[in-house]
């Protein structure tokens, strides 16, 4: 079989567990995939001895019959997690070089769980960008393109390694972070299921931190099924995280019954924005006709603070990283600049993280180190602070109200250009997060599943958004949502 | 039960070329929190390692790595408020301090600025019998230590060693209620006292396990009354803080010299400017660390890797009833119990081991005795040999219990005693066994006395005849009689018998 690497974990899963064929070859699958896929740049450190290694060790679990969910299941890291011994470097130049001597809680859980690892995938430097265009390794190009056009187009960000190297079928689900929308952005970008779980839910141990009270990792998959089981596989307690919740991890799947009578969906009303194309507002009430007709009852909602969001957003986020980047400072690890007679430690300061960090992250480095510095840590990043309750207040007023689930658009708008933004204001770019980083602001779990395309033939996504750690119920809605939406549109191959 | 009151010790002053001056110090000290484990990792704490062995991935700051909180740091730190009798804050938080530097791998110390473990607590300076300063306790707060930067083994390279990076100090802040240098460095003696009884700190200076910011300023008579009434400190002159102090001699010293350049400054018509300084022992001079162009902005916020620290009232609870009798109730229980003198209570109460040897000592005896013996003899001795430990004493308790109990049955002298506790101390063994075997013990057969007395008198008629015309001369026959028996008479009834002969 020649397409085994189109396989979602669930067919995988069952498909090697009746003998239809094996992990080994599956990831070779992928690895071939992988090898004529190197124009979209979604992979950029291969590890196919690991991955073939591990394939036939979980061949002979499976074969021995008492194989976990993702026995055999090849993924794609992002590469933001430190995976042991293979290049783990956040897609900045300031950690060329760095391979791990310890590997983060989530890759653990997955290894211990049979997954295989293809390699590390592309992303936004420091997972900073909405469009994988700030990586040291360059653009990722998204597997789909306008009808009729050559027009090469971002996968989003920060997690488009992810994205599209799930959308073009080099894995069968990757490994993504969010901190303000970046597995949901992309994933509605390339038509694929992701998901951010509830703060707490995934370790963070071992993935490099951007914005600490924000970041949260999450799948990124073919299917909301897929989402659920590589969810359960990555989600748990780790004592070495002090802000993972020390809650039971439940049966995603088994939670998709698709049943959504009665439920309450909330449409907030302060989404739907002043120049929203028309084509997201249409998909947005096609989404909310379809819950209905699941037997879902629509509710018009307020979420009074959400235009503070974005504002808040961007104080609290760039804080935390200008404090979580300072280690990268050439002294232990990583790129160290060279030189000159005389150069003091202030120097080599200086000159390693001018060449080491991109602009976006020296930006929002600049950012966070201002709204912090003295005299102006009152006037932004407290009053961001307190932004963040009243959103987090919003969202549970609603849900106090009865609400299930919260439908929205994923993203303003579908995948654009790279290098369209190129010389937009950098707030242009941030704008694309704005219905995603309430989610993180809040702490709550968020997903996009893809629903519709727009008339250039792009995908396009609704988010749904859910109760503090009630993820299974969040999938179950996405999952009516999946089956309502019928997408099954798969960009065609080009590359 | 004994109530103490204590006066206030007199504040010091300083005279300048033109007024009288008076010094105001709070201190900020740092102890190291006896642990075996840092404050957000398992690497040991262990003093001397290798360099760089002691260092777990989130010590040296990589990628990922993330803190979590050491429940013993936090109970040594609560441990540590009640012996200060203070306020524990169930609800505390870390705050990250952020600053480059290559001994600091994450670019930012994990500290509590805003919401620290303890509060608002006293200790109590005696500085003499009846004298004693009580020194309010702003807050303590746990934070980690910084490693080391060292300079001066490479002429083109710097050396880092992360061994101490991510131990646990407790940052002990003190109201500006010092009034001297002796008055500073007993504050700080007192604390580390305290803490060698709770065991939270081991107060090893030389090691850098204590050590102290000071911060000095200068006042006219009068000002520190105002300030005191109001906690206005516009009433108080600027203050300088003096970093790093790390003995209590040099603590002493540095405040000298720093009070002085100020009124210099005061008087010379200038102004102090608030400032971090350095103490130089060698030159005997304080010099400023940074300018102000350089003064750090530490863009402190709350650290996003930790949650809050919530700690439950029951657990504070457990450790204030596990906590150990402390040196002012030792001292004022040895005063009752023992009916000591407070310069004696506190001597022995100085130290948890001195205090535990003297009372193993006094057990069931006479405590005032017990008190003289440790403090004269066997202080004396130790000091003698080397500065002995009383830990490594060659005398146990017991023994010296035993030699005390011989005494007090007349069995020995208290002369023969102390040569007796030497040949304890040298050579080991019984004490009453000692006294048997080298024949030691008193003569307290009044017949052997009497006849001892008898022949004296009878060899020395002249002086009988002065003695009764003035019996303070009896004392004469004592001592001849004392030394006819090879000083085993026993005195007392020496004294008697002799007194009663020369009366007749």
């Amino acid at each position: 079989m020649s397409d085994l690497s189109k396989l979602t974990i669930s067919a995988a899963r069952d498909g090697m567990r009746r003998g239809d064929f094996t992990s080994t070859e599956i990831t070779q699958s992928c690895l071939t995939e992988i090898e004529n896929a190197r124009f979209l740049n979604a992979f950029v450190h291969n590890t196919p001895e690991i991955a073939l290694d591990q394939a036939n060790t979980a061949d002979t679990r499976i074969a021995e019959g008492d194989a976990p969910d993702m026995c055999g299941i090849p993924l794609g890291i992002k590469d933001l997690f430190c995976t042991k011994g293979v290049p783990s470097q956040a897609a900045s130049a300031i950690l060329n070089g760095f391979k791990p001597e310890y590997e983060s809680t989530i890759t653990s859980q997955l290894w211990t769980a049979g997954a295989v690892m293809l390699g590390k995938l592309n992303m936004d430097e420091f997972a900073m960008g909405s469009s994988n265009e700030t990586s040291t390794y360059g653009d990722v190009v998204n597997p789909w393109r306008r009808d009729g056009s050559n027009t090469q187009l971002t996968p989003g960000g920060s997690s488009g390694g992810s994205a599209s190297a799930v959308a073009a079928d080099l894995c069968l689900g990757a490994t993504g972070t969010d901190t303000g929308g970046s597995i949901r952005q992309p994933a509605a970008f390339v038509g694929i299921t992701g998901m951010k779980p509830t703060y707490g839910r995934c370790s963070r141990w071992g993935i490099v931190a951007f914005a600490s009270s924000l970041d949260q990792a999450g799948p990124m998959t073919k299917s909301v099924r897929d989402a659920a089981i590589l969810l359960g596989a990555m989600a748990g307690h780790d004592p070495k995280d002090s802000t993972s919740a020390e809650l039971a991890v439940p049966d995603f799947e088994a939670a998709l019954t698709g049943d959504i009578k009665g439920k309450k969906i909330g449409l907030p009303k302060e989404y739907r924005m002043d120049g929203m194309p028309g084509e997201i507002e249409k998909l947005w009430a096609d989404g909310a006709e379809m819950m209905r007709d699941a037997g879902a009852e629509l509710v018009d909602i307020s979420l009074p603070h959400t235009k503070y969001a974005l504002p808040a957003y961007y104080v609290v986020a760039p804080a935390e990283a200008s404090s979580n980047l300072a280690r990268y400072d050439g002294v232990r690890f990583g790129h160290r600049a060279a030189l000159s007679q005389g150069d003091g430690i202030t120097e080599m300061y200086e000159k390693t993280r001018a060449e080491g960090f991109g602009d976006e992250v020296k930006r929002r480095v600049m950012i966070g180190t201002y709204v912090l510095s003295a005299g102006f840590y009152d006037a932004y990043y407290n009053r961001a602070r307190k932004v963040r309750t009243l959103i987090k207040k919003d969202f549970e007023d609603v849900f106090a109200q009865g609400i299930d689930a919260i439908l929205t658009p994923a993203t303003p708008s579908a995948a654009f250009g790279l290098g369209e933004m190129t010389d937009a204001d950098p707030v242009q770019m941030y704008l694309n997060d704005v219905f995603t980083v309430t989610v993180n602001l809040a702490g709550l779990p968020g997903i996009a599943v893809p629903a519709g395309v727009d008339n250039q033939g792009l995908p396009l996504a609704l988010q749904l958004i859910g109760r503090p750690w009630e993820e299974a119920d969040l999938l179950n809605h996405a999952y009516a949502l999946e089956q309502a939406a019928g997408f099954v549109a798969k960009p065609e191959k080009w590359w | 039960m004994l109530d103490l009151t204590y006066d206030a010790p007199k504040p010091k002053i300083i005279a300048g070329a033109k007024q009288d001056w008076e010094l105001v110090i709070g201190l900020e000290v740092h102890a190291q929190v006896a642990t075996n484990a840092k404050l957000f990792s398992g690497a040991s704490t262990l003093f001397g390692a290798e360099p760089n062995s002691n260092v777990a991935f989130v010590d040296a700051g990589m990628p990922g790595m993330l803190p979590v909180i050491n429940e013993e740091c936090v109970a040594q730190a609560v441990r540590t408020g009640l012996g200060l009798k203070a306020d524990i804050n169930l609800y505390s938080a870390f705050d990250r301090k952020n600053y480059f530097y290559p001994d600091l791998p994450p670019g930012y110390q994990i500290s509590q600025l805003y919401h620290p473990i303890v509060g608002e607590g006293e200790v109590l300076v005696d500085m003499a019998p009846g004298i004693a300063r009580v020194v309010r306790i702003e807050r303590i707060h746990l934070e980690q230590d910084a490693g080391k930067s060292i300079h001066d083994m490479d002429p083109t390279m710097s050396f880092v060693d992360l061994n101490r990076t991510g131990v646990a100090l407790m940052e002990i802040v003190s109201r500006p209620d010092i009034r001297g240098p002796e008055e500073a460095a007993a504050y700080v003696s007192k604390l580390r006292q305290i803490m060698r009884y709770l065991g939270t700190c081991d107060g090893n200076m030389q090691n850098g396990n204590l050590r102290a910011d000071v911060n000095v300023s200068i006042c006219q008579p009068g000002a520190y009354e105002r300030y005191q009434e109001t906690q206005d400190f516009s009433h108080l002159g600027t203050r300088c803080e003096i970093k790093n102090m790390n003995s209590l001699r040099f603590i002493q010293q540095a405040i000298d010299v720093e009070a002085k350049r100020q009124i210099a400054i005061v008087e010379g018509g200038g102004e102090v400017v608030q400032e971090t300084r350095l103490y130089d022992p060698d030159k005997g001079e304080t010099r400023s660390m940074r300018s102000k162009e350089e003064a750090h902005d530490y863009r402190y916020f709350p650290d996003p890797d930790l949650l809050p620290l919530e700690i439950e009232q029951s657990w504070v609870d457990d450790i204030a009833s596990g906590l150990p009798e402390l040196p002012d109730e030792k001292r004022l229980r040895f005063m009752e119990e023992f009916g000591l003198s407070e310069y004696d209570a506190s001597v022995l109460t100085a130290d948890v081991a001195n205090a535990a040897y003297f009372e193993e000592v006094a057990q069931a005896g006479d405590g005032k005795l017990a008190a003289n013996w440790v403090i004269n003899e066997l202080f004396g001795r130790l000091k003698k040999d080397d500065d002995k430990d009383i830990t490594d004493s060659p005398v146990s308790p017991g023994q010296l219990r035993d030699i005390i109990a011989l005494i007090t049955k007349g069995d020995i002298s208290g002369k023969i005693a102390k040569d007796l506790f030497e040949i304890v101390y040298t050579e080991g063994g019984n004490p009453a066994e000692i006294v048997d075997a080298r024949g030691m013990r008193q003569v307290t057969d009044t017949g052997a006395i009497e006849a001892a007395v008898d022949e004296i008198i009878a060899a020395n008629p002249a002086q009988v005849e002065k003695a009764k015309a003035n019996p303070k001369l009896a004392g004469w026959f004592v001592g001849q009689v004392m030394k006819a028996t090879g000083g085993k008479a026993n005195p007392k009834a020496v004294n008697e018998i002799v007194a009663k002969k020369l009366g007749s």
